[in-house]
C-alpha cells in the first residue's frame, strides 16, 4: 500500500522542527501540535475517529488494538475531563494505563520533568499522554524520550491542546459537513492563557476554514494573534455575525484579580453567550464550548443546553478522537507491507 | 495454472449452494455480513440474490487485525454496521478471498463483541491454500492451489474482477 | 600574578583605537607594561626575552567585558572565579566587571573584599565590581556607596532587580552623583515583563510562551532619563534589547545627557524566532526581539549610541536548561564567543575593525572610569593577540567556561584568540 501520507520529500517540512512530530515516512509518531501537520493527516485522523466513535456505541465497547501497550497519563495539572477522556480511549483500545497526576507529588520534591519520564520510561511504557503546565513540556518530552515511544500533547501551557482540537473539527464536521470554506467560524473568551484556542486556530485554518474570528477585548487577546490567520473583533455582536459555529472559551476566575476584566458581570454582559446574542449568529449555528462551562459567566444555561449546543457531542466525540490518534501514533513504528489476508 | 472462474460465475454458484444449505441447517432469518472492503461486494449480491429481509451488515476488521504492531491501523471511511442485536442469530460471514484465515479470526472476534451468535456460517467467493490457523469455509465458489508468489486480489464493486500479481515480478 | 619576563611581539598588525593607531607595529612588554611600540625593535641580545611571531595576526587591547557573572560567591556549582577568570584569558579578555547580584550581594565592603580575596589566589584576569545600589538589591534602602566605592567598586547598580519606587532611584541617583559614582541600570518594568519568557510577539503568541513587550524596557528608560536629566547623573544602561530604547537614548545623548548604553553580543544575531524550537538556550533577559531590533541594535553600536558590547555571561550546569523553555534559567555563557561574535560583524561589514575593538575596549574601559583599553606606552600590558583568518567551529569542548549554555554551538567563526597576554604575562 502507498503511503498517502509520505511529506519526507516535501523540502518545507524536511528538516522542520515541528515534524518532530512525524517519523521518516511522514507518520504520525507524536501529537504535540497542530502546527506543520497538513490537511491530509488531520483529515485521516477525524476519518479514524469516526470509525471507533461506532465502537463506543456497542455493548462491548473496546477493541484489542494496543493489547500489550501501556499508556501512562502524566498530568502536572489538575484535570478530571481530559485525564478520564484519555484514560477511557486508551482502555478501548485494550491498552494498560497508568495515572500519574504529579501536581503535587514530584515536581514539588524537586524531581525534574526529565527524572519522571525516564523513570517511567524504565517501566516500559509505550506512550506519554502529558498535561504540564509550561508551553513546549510536550516538545521537551518528544525530544528526550525514548524513541520507540509516542508522546501526547494533552495541553502545554498557553501553547496548543490538540487533541482538544482535533475533537472539535469532528463535531464541526458532523455538523456541517466536510466542506470547512463555506464556514464562519468564532472564538470568544480567553484568547491569551488559551491553548485550545491556539490548536482550534490552526487546525481550522489547515482545513481551510472560510472565516476564522476571534472575539475578545485586547486584554484578553495574545499580541499579533492576526498573524495566525484570524480576524480580531472586540464586540460579540459583530464577532458572532452570522457565524456558522461559535465556539466558547471558559474564563478562568483568576483572570479577575490579574485586572485583564473589571468584573464578571461586566464580561457576561459584553461576551457572554445569551439567547439574545445568539440571534445575530446564523439560525442553524452550533454553539461549542471546551469545558468545565462557567454558567452566567461566559455562557448562559439555557444556551450550553439548547437545541443548538453541541458541547455534549464534543466530549463523546473526545474518546473516539483520542483512540484514533492512540492507534496511529503507535502504529507508526510499524513497518508498512502488503494488506494480509 | 488452474483457471479462475470469474466472479460472477462464482457468485452465482453461492447463491445456489446457499439456498441449499440455509434449509438444511434450519437457518431462517440470516443476518448477512460483508467483510470490509471486498466481502460486502460479494455479500451485497448474495443478499439480493437470496433476498434475506434483514439489512446487509458489514465488518471493518481493521481494530482486530493481528498485524497492528507491523502495519498499523488504516483509517476506514466505512465503520462496521450491524443490527442491534446478534444475541442468538445465524451469520453468515462473507469473505472475498480465505487465505491464512487471520481475517476471519479477526472478523469472529468482533462479532462476539457484539453478542453470542447462534451459528456463524463462512462463505468465501474463493479459497486458497495458505492457512494459518484452523479455519475452513463452510461454502466457498472456488477451491485453489497457486503458488506463494501469487497474490489474488478482487477488484470492484463494478464488474468483480479478481486481479492476479506475481509478488515477485513487482 | 607574579611579573612577567619581557615579551617582544613582532610585526602584528596593533589594532588600538583609543591611539588612533591601525599599523603593523613591533610591541615590548616588560614588568606588566607596555615599554615600547615601533615599526622595528631589536632585542635579539637579550635572549630572557620571549618572542612572538605576530605576522598576519591583530593585537589590540584585551577585552573588557562589561558584565559577566562569575557566579562566585554563591553558585559555586555554576562556575566559580578561577574557572571563568581562566575562560576569559583563554578569549583575549582581560577584565571582567562583575554585577553585585552575588549571594552575598555586593553591598558591603566585606563581600567586595571576599571576592578580592578569591580573585588574588584564583583569578586568572583583572575583575572589578560593581556595588549594590540598595541593600540586599531590595530597592528599599540606599547602600553605603561611598564606602563600597573606597572598597574598589567602579560603579553601582541594582543589577537585575528593578528599582519600582522611583523615589528611591531619586535618591540613589543622587546620592551616587554626590560620590561621582556611575549608576548602572537594567532597564525593566517587573509588572509589564510580569514573569514573561520571550518577546511579546508573534513568535511568543505561537508557541503560547509568556510575553515581555518592548515597554518594558523603554518605560524604565524613559522614567530614568527623566531623573538623569533633572539629578545630571551619570548613567550606563545595560544590555538592551529594543529598537524603542535606542531611540530614547539617542534622543538623551544629543539633549548632552550623561549617559551610556551597552549591548550584550548576543542580541546582535539572534532573534525571536530562533526560540521556535523551544531552544532553552535562546531564553535569555531581556528576551530576543525582533528583526527590526536586531537591526536598529546593530546600527547604534555602528553610530556610538551604544558604546560597549558585553557578554552578559551567565554560565549554568546542564541542568538549568532541561527543562521546558519556560521553566529554564535564562542566560547565555557568553565569555566564549564574545570575541569572535564581535568580530562577525566586522566579516559582516556591520563594524569597521576600529569600531568593533573600540566597543570592546576603551569603550567599556571609559564607562567603567578605569585606565584600561588601550596601548598607550607605560600601560598595564592587557592585550589579545588574534588570527584573523583561522576558520573554526564552535563546540563545548572547545569551551573554556564551566557553563556550556550556548545557543552558538556550530556556528562557525574566522578570528580566534592566539594568545591573551595579562599585565604582562603571557595566559599558557
Amino acid at each position: 500500500m502507498v503511503n498517502k501520507n509520505a511529506r519526507a520529500t516535501n523540502p518545507l517540512l524536511g528538516q522542520d522542527h515541528w515534524n518532530i512530530q512525524l517519523d521518516e515516512n511522514g507518520r504520525l509518531k507524536h501529537f504535540l501540535t497542530i502546527e506543520g501537520l497538513g490537511s491530509e493527516i488531520l483529515t485521516e485522523i477525524l476519518d479514524t475517529a469516526e470509525n471507533f466513535t461506532g465502537v463506543n456505541n456497542r455493548t462491548v465497547k473496546k477493541v484489542p488494538l494496543l493489547r500489550g501497550k501501556t499508556i501512562t497519563n502524566l498530568f502536572f495539572e489538575a484535570s478530571t475531563r481530559t485525564r478520564t477522556t484519555f484514560e477511557l480511549a486508551a482502555k478501548r483500545l485494550s491498552a494498560d494505563v497508568l495515572n500519574i497526576n504529579i501536581s503535587t507529588s514530584a515536581t514539588s520534591k524537586g524531581e525534574s520533568l526529565l527524572d519522571t519520564l525516564y523513570n517511567l520510561q524504565a517501566m516500559q511504557t509505550d506512550m506519554f499522554v502529558i498535561r504540564h503546565q509550561d508551553s513546549g513540556a510536550a516538545h521537551f518530552a518528544a525530544r528526550h524520550v525514548a524513541p520507540h515511544i509516542s508522546v501526547l500533547n494533552a495541553g502545554d501551557g498557553r501553547h496548543a491542546h490538540p487533541t482538544q482540537a482535533m475533537l472539535d473539527l469532528l463535531t464541526i464536521r458532523q455538523n456541517k459537513g466536510h466542506d470547512f470554506s463555506a464556514l464562519r467560524v468564532a472564538i470568544v473568551g480567553d484568547i491569551l492563557h488559551s491553548r485550545v484556542a491556539r490548536s482550534q486556530i490552526h487546525a481550522l485554518n489547515t482545513l481551510n476554514t472560510g472565516e476564522i474570528r476571534v472575539v475578545a477585548p485586547r486584554t484578553l487577546l495574545p499580541a499579533n494573534i492576526e498573524k495566525l490567520g484570524v480576524k480580531v473583533h472586540y464586540n460579540l455582536q459583530q464577532g458572532i455575525q452570522d457565524a456558522d459555529v461559535i465556539i466558547m472559551l471558559r474564563l478562568q476566575k483568576e483572570r479577575m484579580q490579574g485586572a485583564m476584566l473589571p468584573s464578571e458581570l461586566e464580561y457576561y454582559q459584553q461576551y457572554g453567550l445569551t439567547s439574545q446574542t445568539l440571534k445575530y449568529a446564523k439560525p442553524d449555528a452550533i454553539v461549542m464550548h471546551p469545558g468545565p462551562i462557567n454558567r452566567g459567566v461566559e455562557i448562559e444555561s439555557c444556551v450550553a443546553d439548547g437545541e443548538q449546543s453541541v458541547i455534549l457531542d464534543q466530549v463523546s466525540n473526545g474518546i473516539a478522537v483520542r483512540m484514533a490518534i492512540m492507534s496511529m501514533t503507535l502504529g507508526t513504528s510499524a513497518q508498512q507491507t502488503g494488506d494480509e489476508k | 495454472m488452474t483457471k479462475i472462474t470469474s466472479p460472477d460465475i462464482l457468485i452465482q454458484s453461492l447463491t445456489q449452494k446457499l439456498t441449499e444449505f440455509l434449509p438444511k441447517k434450519n437457518i431462517t432469518d440470516p443476518v448477512m455480513v460483508g467483510i470490509h472492503t471486498g466481502g460486502v461486494w460479494v455479500a451485497k449480491q448474495l443478499h439480493d440474490n437470496l433476498q434475506i429481509s434483514e439489512p446487509l451488515a458489514s465488518l471493518n476488521i481493521s481494530f482486530y487485525r493481528d498485524d497492528f504492531s507491523r502495519i498499523g491501523v488504516h483509517p476506514q471511511v466505512t465503520p462496521t454496521t450491524l443490527p442491534n442485536e446478534i444475541e442468538n442469530r445465524h451469520i453468515i460471514l462473507v469473505d472475498d478471498v480465505l487465505q491464512t484465515g487471520r481475517t476471519i479470526r479477526a472478523a469472529m472476534n468482533e462479532l462476539f463483541d457484539y453478542g453470542r451468535p447462534a451459528s456463524i456460517t463462512l462463505v468465501c467467493l474463493l479459497e486458497r491454500d495458505g492457512r494459518e490457523l484452523p479455519i475452513r469455509a463452510d461454502i466457498v465458489g472456488q477451491q485453489l492451489t497457486l503458488s506463494d508468489d501469487i497474490q489474488v486480489k478482487l477488484t470492484g464493486p463494478e464488474p468483480l474482477a479478481f486481479d492476479i500479481k506475481n509478488t515477485t515480478l513487482s | 600574578m607574579k611579573p612577567s619576563s619581557a615579551i617582544l611581539i613582532k610585526q602584528g598588525r596593533l589594532i588600538d583605537p583609543a591611539n588612533q593607531l591601525d599599523a603593523v607595529k613591533d610591541i615590548y612588554i616588560e614588568n606588566g607594561l607596555i615599554i615600547a611600540i615601533d615599526d622595528h625593535i631589536d632585542q635579539a641580545k637579550n635572549s630572557a626575552v620571549q618572542e612572538i611571531d605576530a605576522k598576519g595576526l591583530i593585537i589590540m587591547p584585551g577585552i573588557i567585558d562589561l558584565c559577566a557573572r562569575l557566579r562566585e560567591p554563591g553558585l559555586e556549582h555554576k562556575a566559580t572565579i578561577r574557572s571563568e577568570t581562566i575562560a576569559a584569558s583563554k578569549a583575549g579578555i582581560t577584565t571582567l566587571c562583575c554585577p553585585p547580584d552575588t549571594d552575598p550581594v555586593i553591598d558591603e565592603k566585606s563581600v567586595v573584599d571576599l571576592i578580592n580575596h578569591g580573585v588574588k589566589h584564583a583569578g586568572h584576569s583583572h575583575i572589578v565590581c560593581l556595588g549594590a545600589m540598595t541593600s540586599k538589591l531590595k530597592g528599599e534602602h540606599l547602600s553605603e556607596m561611598a564606602a563600597l566605592k573606597a572598597a574598589g567598586c567602579v560603579g553601582i547598580s541594582n543589577a537585575s532587580q528593578p528599582i519600582t519606587n522611583t523615589l528611591v532611584l531619586r535618591r540613589a541617583l543622587e546620592y551616587a552623583r554626590s560620590h561621582d559614582l556611575t549608576v548602572f541600570i537594567e532597564p525593566n518594568e517587573p509588572y509589564l515583563s510580569n514573569h514573561g519568557c520571550a518577546h511579546e510577539g508573534a513568535v511568543a503568541t505561537r508557541l503560547g510562551l509568556p510575553g515581555i513587550p518592548d515597554a518594558a524596557e523603554s518605560t524604565i528608560i524613559a522614567r530614568d532619563l527623566e531623573l538623569v536629566a533633572a539629578i545630571g547623573a551619570r548613567v550606563h544602561f545595560g544590555r538592551l534589547s529594543s529598537a524603542r530604547s535606542i531611540a530614547l537614548i539617542q534622543q538623551a545623548q544629543q539633549q548632552g545627557l550623561k549617559v551610556s548604553a551597552d549591548v550584550a553580543i548576543h542580541q546582535l544575531f539572534l532573534t525571536e524566532m530562533d526560540l521556535s524550537t523551544y531552544n532553552s538556550h535562546c531564553h535569555v533577559l531581556p528576551p530576543f526581539r525582533e528583526l527590526r531590533d536586531r537591526d536598529i541594535l546593530r546600527q547604534a553600536v555602528a553610530s556610538g549610541v551604544v558604546q560597549a558590547i558585553c557578554s552578559d555571561h551567565q554560565p549554568h550546569e546542564e541542568d538549568a536548561k532541561l527543562h521546558p523553555f519556560p521553566a529554564t534559567e535564562p542566560g547565555i555563557s557568553g565569555l566564549d564567543t564574545l570575541l569572535p561574535l564581535t568580530f562577525k560583524l566586522v566579516t559582516e561589514n556591520i563594524l569597521d575593525w576600529s569600531q568593533a575593538v573600540t566597543a570592546l575596549t576603551s569603550a567599556p574601559a571609559k564607562i567603567l572610569g578605569i585606565d584600561k583599553g588601550h596601548l598607550s606606552i607605560g600601560a598595564c600590558a592587557d592585550l589579545a593577540i588574534i588570527n584573523p583568518n583561522k576558520d573554526w567551529t564552535l563546540e563545548t569542548t572547545k569551551m573554556k567556561s564551566q557553563g556550556k549554555n550556548t545557543p552558538f554551538l556550530g556556528w562557525n567563526f574566522e578570528n580566534q584568540v592566539v594568545h591573551t597576554i595579562i599585565s604582562g604575562q603571557l595566559i599558557k
